[in-house]
């Protein structure tokens, strides 16, 4: 900080800045040692299956960042997608309507959660912490052991080809545009970050914050219910506990993405970095030949250095 | 309000449910639930049955207790505190502690300050990251624990099994306990003593209360919580290795169901989520509820699932009826 120019330099590069730019430069830094190892990747179908599960996390990530953006967070994100999925791969193939049911009674459910939360005023970890119980226990009761197929509609729009780009990168384009005209440029997704950032303001207004949260919580339920059915139709069967590692991924990304726990304070496309960056890094893994033990160790090395570069580009350190 | 009868008559009549909330007893309710499952247990099925199952619960509880009250000191220390690398911990110490003591009995001191080791360790590691790299604590140690697990993996090629003194120690009995319940008993009275009637243990909750307040007041909080991080890895750390006594051998997936249950036993148990305020005794109540359910939606018949759901129900419904800060 010492000097005219890193003082300039620093005044622009203000906090709404460095928050835009730091999902973007921890994507490079995943994604140019992969092109450096395997050249071979830097192709329409390299990209494609390295991106290949990105699309469920992106989803996942953003139902994560719906409730993060209502001041809260969601531990139970990765059991509700697995229901989603089990669901998806008995009910909606045997008995469709029934099926779609009850992934509608499970978004009522969420949204009912999210207005209880606001109402009771108690803590949203240990709600969604029960609540992943709930969904973990209801996907075992319908699909016991790993199976069921996927619905052929699924299947088919999950291996569409787009022409000149990967398909993973055309649909998380598309969710993070919308995403963020929905929730950065809309009044509607002005008002539901109010009511996280700033509740008693929103309250003063007249807004009601039951009626936001049970919305974000709502919102949430959505992206889960696609990230599930996304994640069914490239796996093509399900399990109980196909993405209870979701849970974690998706605040990870929200994180690396620039959103931060309190504050309404939240980047939709940084959080689509985010994810794509999470999911860059476990293709790494497989090009670096790691042995099996290592395996998970490196995927917490690489959460740490991609998170500690957010130390490194924060302008002010000190005290928390 | 210490008993005698209240001759105030002009105080309008509370309801009941306020009555209740107002006994400044949080860990109560936990036991009170503990003991209407037992009550229906003992009337399902008759109360020598009903005897067997606190006995278990004596020794398989005590594991959910121990995790408890780690968890529990890192919640006190503060809104978004937790510690998820619980599960890795009690892995990397029993596989190591296993390893390390080749089942000779001689070397079970030796066992015993490996897993001291791996919890300092590990909660240094966890406070590290917090403070340096300003990680949040949620993702920290989740992060942290991948790579501890990896280091338990790595350790576990043929383990022995544990010397057979410390064998017959964990799973030994003690005037009529369980020895494990007394360390247990024993750790709890320990850390009561030091949250309630020392200054390390005020200074935890006064950071989980406030942390710039704490600060201003001349708490070292930085100190406190690596303290409290390195607290409770070690004692997930000793569980590890009690655990592998117990079982008669460590495995690496022995801690994986700790890492939610832990943090359910504290909440249930009425220890503040938010921070600031924990109660041993509820730890207690909570571990005792959770079991006695478990042990009596198995007797009946209901498989994982089934228990899954009515686990995640009971917490949910625990939480909405203690209820969370007042209104604003």
């Amino acid at each position: 900080m010492n000097g005219t120019l890193n003082r300039t330099f620093s005044l622009t590069l203000d906090r709404a800045r460095v928050r835009a730019l730091l999902p973007a430069l921890s994507l490079v830094a995943v994604l140019v040692p992969i092109f450096v190892l395997q050249p071979a990747t830097f192709s329409y179908f390299g990209i494609g299956l390295l991106l290949n599960l990105a699309v469920p996390l992106v989803l996942a990530t953003l139902a994560q960042l719906a409730i993060i953006t209502a001041n809260d967070l969601d531990l139970s994100i990765g059991p509700f997608v697995s229901l989603v999925a089990c669901i998806g791969a008995t009910l909606l193939v045997s008995k469709p309507w029934v099926g779609v049911a009850a992934l509608a009674g499970c978004v009522l459910l969420y949204a009912a959660v999210g207005a209880l939360v606001e109402y009771r005023q108690i803590p949203s970890i240990v709600v969604t912490l029960g609540l992943s119980f709930v969904w973990n226990g209801l996907a075992v009761l319908l699909l016991p052991s790993p199976g069921g197929t996927s619905p052929a509609w699924i299947s088919s729009i999950m291996g569409f080809q787009t022409p000149l780009v990967a398909a993973p990168i055309v649909w998380s384009t598309v969710i993070a545009v919308a995403g963020h005209l929905l929730l950065m440029r809309s009044s509607a997704g002005v008002r539901l970050r109010g009511s996280g950032g700033n509740p008693r303001a929103m309250r003063r207004f007249g807004w009601s914050l039951v009626r936001a949260k049970a919305t974000l919580y709502g919102v949430a339920a959505l992206f889960g219910v696609l990230s599930g059915l996304c994640l069914l139709g490239l796996t093509t069967s399900a399990d109980a506990n196909l993405a209870l590692r979701y849970t974690l991924l998706s605040i990870a990304a929200v994180i690396l993405g620039g959103g931060e726990f309190v504050g309404g304070r939240v980047s939709v496309i940084g959080a689509v970095l985010g994810a794509i960056t999470l999911t860059l890094a476990a293709s790494f893994l497989a090009f670096l030949n790691v042995s099996p033990d290592w395996q998970v160790g490196m995927q917490g090395a690489i959460l740490i250095v991609v998170l500690s570069l957010r130390v490194l580009l924060q302008r002010r350190g000190g005290l928390r | 309000m210490n008993g005698a009868p209240s001759p105030l008559p002009a105080e309008p009549a509370a309801t009941l449910t306020e009555r209740l909330r107002a006994i400044p007893m949080p860990w109560l309710w936990s036991f009170v639930g503990a003991v209407l499952v037992w009550l229906v247990t003992a009337g399902v099925f008759g109360f020598a049955i009903a005897g067997n199952v606190v006995a278990t619960a004596l020794v398989f509880a005590i594991f959910m207790v121990f995790a408890g009250l780690g968890q529990m000191l890192v919640i006190t220390a503060g809104p978004g505190n937790i510690d998820l690398s619980m599960p890795s911990a009690i892995a990397l110490s029993g596989v190591l502690g296993v390893q390390l003591m080749k089942g000779d009995d001689g070397m079970i001191a030796a066992g015993v300050a490996i897993a001291v080791a791996v919890g300092v360790l590990v909660g240094i590691a966890n406070y590290l990251l917090i403070r340096v790299l300003r990680i949040p604590p949620i993702i920290a140690t989740l992060s942290s624990s991948f790579i501890v697990q990896s280091i338990a993996i790595t350790q576990s090629r043929g383990m022995p099994p544990p010397p057979p003194a410390l064998q017959a120690f964990a799973t030994g009995q003690l005037l009529g306990l369980p020895s494990v319940t007394w360390i247990a008993l024993v750790l709890s009275v320990g850390l009561a003593l030091m949250l309630h009637r020392s200054v390390a243990g005020r200074s935890l909750s006064a950071l989980g209360q406030n942390a710039r307040a704490a600060w201003l007041a001349g708490v070292k909080v930085e100190r406190v919580r690596c303290v409290t991080y390195v607290l409770s890895a070690t004692i997930a750390a000793f569980t590890g290795l009690l655990l592998a006594a117990v079982s008669g051998g460590a495995a690496l997936d022995m801690g994986v169901e700790y890492m939610l249950i832990s943090v359910a036993v504290v909440v249930i148990g009425g220890t503040q989520v938010t921070g600031g305020k924990a109660t041993v005794a509820g730890v207690w109540g909570a571990s005792m509820f959770l079991f006695l359910t478990n042990a009596i939606l198995n007797a009946v018949g209901a498989g994982a699932g089934v228990r899954s759901v009515v686990y995640g129900v009971l917490i949910i419904a625990v939480v909405v009826v203690a209820g969370g800060r007042p209104a604003r």
